[in-house]
């Protein structure tokens, strides 16, 4: 069974199609692309997924549940991560600390254990502290673990939200252009973690701008063209699809 | 993603960031233990510098507004949902305990937990539309629940006194009549020291880091899971009610209460003491509390040009310190010892 299914899914603006007539699966496993030149409406894509956007006709379905109508935070519980592409860090907290807000759900949220500081709170809270700083040298910050987010250069931020979002124990990961702004070697070392993460049983659904990532890393690519899927394929296939050379490959090479 | 690969990749590492470090730097200048302990302590101390009537007088006042800012605090500067309206709050709960209580002769504290239930319930009803808004348009809407508020004080003359107030009778508690200073005194202490030690087990919690990322980052929070309306509202209803519960106290240790204690005005004070002592800074809401307490009193000697040197102090603070005060001294000091 598929992991993730958007159904004949359309989203207008007014009057601008930024999705129009989408369907596509992700299979549990692999990492999945989405590409596109920009304004291709992959964001709009991601927020239709995970609740910021209602669609205008069609339904997202994760693990065969449709999620029509479900807010944002109540997705969140269903094992589906994001990151951003203009990073949504909290900067009154240090790195820590946003990575432990990842792992709310995971937590005793009572107001009266938390106004109390009950016992059991402040356990899974110390557990909770300890994985984040596991999930930080996870994914290459654990110089960071005890820093302000203010005091981070970008690329650790870009990292720290994954942080985050692992905290979730996510089954499926959402991440939107993990390496903008990033330099090779920087790339060259989330693309690494991205296959780890894959390796450790994440299901990554990936949007992003650098074809040489994206080529090397997806099992599945889905293209997007003015809101319509142009495409959809293997790497290879992609490469040597017609469409998709005159469309956006071929301008960029 | 598998907890397991990562604990046991884990394992070199498990020692080093898994365990909080803390030098005992970090434990003096923490608000739990640093923070805690000055409070206490001066809270002991203080009643042997003071003297006479008015001295307890204004001691009372800061232990008053110290409570209600610290609650403030968790509101406007950890959540970050600005509430120009919150004198309402301790308005309605004085004026509620104290109609109970002299007009209807419930007993004292039966009226303090009616007046408190009541501003919780307003609190809780409003608070769904109107946190759906966000900065100035939320200060607006808590300015007008204020001004509603203010004015259904001043106008119901027949149930309010309007706006001359109205006497309270005194706070009587199984038989015992609480008319002493410093009986209030240390009344009051204990509930503000009672309210620190609360708000600073919320914001070291994990419903304090919500609350921390509705002010950080509201789509962050939104897609971790938490439910923003619903952190929105209690916080909310938690500030409100103990507004109110500082409210009927007052009325109860003043003997009389009137509509300005719900006004603009003392909203305007309260906020500007979280924000002069320092935003999601709970010493910070005791010092600015303190200062802003004190302060017009000390400018009493500039006679008329009294609220000209109010306005300029705090405006050199926000020049200087935009942080507000304790956390850039906080800063300061921990950056000369390193």
């Amino acid at each position: 069974m598929s992991m993730l299914k958007v159904e004949s899914m359309t989203k207008k603006f007014g009057g601008l199609r930024a999705i129009e007539n989408l369907s596509f699966e992700v299979s549990r496993g692999g990492v999945h692309s989405v590409i596109g030149p920009n304004g291709a409406g992959k964001t709009t894509l991601f927020n239709l997924i995970t609740g910021v956007y209602q669609p205008t006709t069609g339904r997202v379905l994760l693990g065969g549940q449709d999620l029509s109508g479900m807010p944002v935070h109540r997705r969140a519980a269903l094992g589906m991560s994001r990151t951003f592409q203009n990073l949504q860090l909290c900067l009154n907290m240090t790195a820590r600390e946003n990575v432990m807000l990842g792992a709310h759900l995971g937590l005793p949220t009572s107001f009266v254990s938390s106004m109390l500081r009950l016992p059991h709170m402040r356990r899974a809270d110390k557990r909770c502290r300890e994985r984040a700083a596991e999930l930080m040298e996870y994914v290459g910050l654990g110089q960071y673990v005890h820093h302000e987010t203010t005091a981070m250069p970008y690329g650790a931020l870009k990292r720290l939200e994954i942080a985050r979002a692992l905290a979730a124990d996510p089954e499926l990961l959402l991440l939107d252009e993990p390496a903008a702004g990033l330099n090779a070697n920087e790339t060259a070392a989330i693309e690494k973690l991205i296959h780890n993460l894959n390796k450790d049983g994440v299901t990554v659904v990936l949007v992003e701008h650098d074809m040489k990532l994206v080529m090397n890393i997806s099992s599945h690519i889905v293209v997007l063209n003015y809101g319509e899927k142009l495409a959809e394929g293997t790497a290879q296939e992609i490469r040597n699809h017609p469409d998709v050379i005159a469309a956006y490959l071929g301008a960029a090479a | 993603m598998s907890a397991n690969s990562v604990e046991t990749t884990g394992d070199a590492v498990a020692l080093a960031p898994g365990a909080r470090v803390q030098t005992w730097k970090d434990v003096v200048f923490s608000a739990r233990y640093g923070g805690f302990a000055a409070l206490v302590v001066a809270l002991l101390i203080t009643p042997l510098f003071i003297d006479g009537l008015y001295q307890f007088d204004m001691a009372i006042l800061v232990l008053i507004n110290a409570t209600v800012v610290i609650a403030l605090n968790l509101l406007v500067g950890y959540a970050g949902q600005v509430s120009l309206g919150h004198a309402a709050f301790f308005g309605l709960g004085g004026y509620g305990t104290a109609i109970l209580a002299t007009q209807h002769d419930w007993p004292a504290l039966l009226a303090l937990a009616a007046g408190v239930g009541l501003v919780v319930l307003i609190a809780a009803v409003m608070a769904r539309p109107i946190l759906r808004l966000k900065g100035y348009y939320l200060a607006m809407a808590t300015l007008g629940l204020g001004m509603i508020i203010y004015l259904i004080l001043t106008q119901e003359s027949w149930l309010t006194g309007g706006p001359d107030g109205m006497s309270v009778a005194p706070l009587e508690v199984f038989g015992y009549t609480v008319f002493d200073e410093l009986v209030w005194y240390w009344v009051l202490a204990a509930i503000l020291v009672l309210m620190y030690w609360i708000a600073v087990n919320i914001t070291d919690s994990p419903v304090g880091r919500a609350l921390r990322a509705l002010h950080g980052s509201e789509v962050a929070a939104d897609n971790s899971g938490i439910n923003v309306n619903h952190y929105k509202s209690l916080v909310f209803v938690l500030s409100a009610g103990v507004a109110a519960l500082m409210g009927g106290l007052y009325a109860f240790y003043s003997g009389f209460i009137t509509p300005s204690q719900a006004g603009f005005m003392h909203s305007i004070e309260l906020v500007v003491m979280v924000v002069l002592g320092g935003m999601a800074s709970l010493v910070g809401a005791v010092v600015g509390a303190l200062l802003l307490t004190l302060l017009p009193q000390y400018l009493v000697v500039f006679a008329e040009y009294e609220w000209l040197m109010y306005g300029l102090v705090l405006m050199l603070v926000m020049i200087f310190m935009p942080k507000g005060l304790v956390p850039t001294l906080h800063g300061l000091i921990r950056r000369v010892l390193g």
